[in-house]
């Protein structure tokens, strides 16, 4: 079994309206010194394949649903579990 | 010509092209407005249908029969993982080499509306400065006020294109949504810009450049809607189907009987085809 594990977000220079609206909440409750906040996706998709194609097939997943690349940056991994 | 009685208010209906030209409103789970879309086709005599996206995949339907393609709002698929994302993929799954001669096809016209804009900026259709883009060249972003903004907007019909033609120079029309912030890279924006895409651009009332909520999203040179570079494909953040009556609109009892600026956009579109 296969897990495959990626992380979707906004890429560097793409504003994060939700980020910001956290990082406004969280100075409400009086936390400081807070810079910036990030908001991602994260996706855990399970496979019952080998470890290469399993690899290929979610490469396909990404560029055919799960990213836009002029939005997005993703990291992905993948590991026999 | 005469559009609405003088009587009770009512349009009647006009009949360009009566039957001959056949228009398919696409469904799948989530979709909305199919029926205001489908009153405003059937308005100008349209032989209008509804094509869920399933007969499609099996082969029950199939593009070739239809002159207008009309991919309405809603939140398809639960707007999952992004508004759109899903029935794109899925429209690809089922119908790609259709959809491609399609919209290939200069004399035909596609029309997406909010979540229809966003399945057309996933498909890579538009803004398709130079043609069919096999990966997204823009997105649909979260609102910059991370909410989902509903309320009526004013857009300045940039210029005249099949499915702005006979509209006033500025429309007033509704906006539904939660992701219609348009983005795209600076290079894809200055050939947007060189091939006069831009159709649509919100205003402030006044005809100013607007802040919000006037711009409900914080899109890009303010665009509200685009064409592709042959002009046959047209994405829209507003709702041109919920302003075809005039009574749709807020103001309706201050304002004269006539037709709501939805109503120019699917005319524009239907006239164009002559």
């Amino acid at each position: 079994m296969l897990r495959a594990t990626i992380i979707v977000r906004y890429k560097e220079g793409v504003d994060d309206p939700e980020g910001k609206a956290i990082k406004h909440s969280l100075e409400l409750l009086n936390f400081k010194g807070i810079d910036k906040v990030n908001v991602a996706k994260y996706y855990e998709i399970f496979l019952d394949m080998p470890l290469e194609e399993g690899e290929k097939e979610v490469q396909e997943m990404i560029k055919k649903l799960l990213v836009n690349p002029v939005i997005h940056d993703y990291e992905l991994r993948v590991e026999e579990i | 010509m005469l559009i609405f009685s003088g009587k009770n208010g009512e349009m009647l209906s006009e009949n360009i092209w009566g039957e001959k030209m056949k228009a398919a409103i696409l469904q799948m789970e989530g979709t909305n407005c199919e029926e205001e879309s489908y009153l405003a086709f059937k308005h100008f005599g349209i032989d209008v249908e509804y094509v869920h996206i399933n007969l499609l995949k099996k082969g029950k339907k199939s593009l070739e029969d239809y002159e207008v393609l009309f991919i309405p709002g809603g939140f398809s698929a639960g707007d999952y993982v992004r508004a759109g994302s899903i029935f794109a993929a899925r429209l690809k799954a089922a119908a790609w080499k259709s959809l491609v001669k399609f919209v290939e096809d200069e004399n035909k016209r596609v029309i997406g509306v909010c979540n229809g804009f966003q399945v057309l900026i996933e498909l890579g259709f538009l803004p398709g400065t130079n043609g069919i883009s096999s990966v997204p060249q823009a997105a649909l972003a979260t609102n910059n006020s991370n909410r989902f903004e509903c309320r009526w907007v004013y857009v300045r019909n940039e210029r005249k294109t099949h499915f702005t033609s006979l509209a006033p120079d500025v429309l007033s029309l509704p906006v539904a949504h939660a992701e219609g912030r348009f983005i795209t890279t600076p290079k894809i924006m200055d050939e947007i810009v060189a091939n006069k895409q831009i159709v649509l651009r919100y205003i402030s009332p006044d005809g100013s450049e607007p802040e919000y909520p006037w711009d409900p999203n914080g899109s890009m040179a303010h665009i509200a809607g685009i064409v592709n570079s042959y002009g046959n494909i047209l994405g829209l953040m507003p709702h041109p189907e919920r302003a075809f009556y005039w009574y749709h609109h807020p103001d309706w009892s201050r304002k004269k009987r006539g037709v709501g600026d939805g109503y120019y956009i699917f005319k524009s579109l239907i006239e164009s085809m002559h």
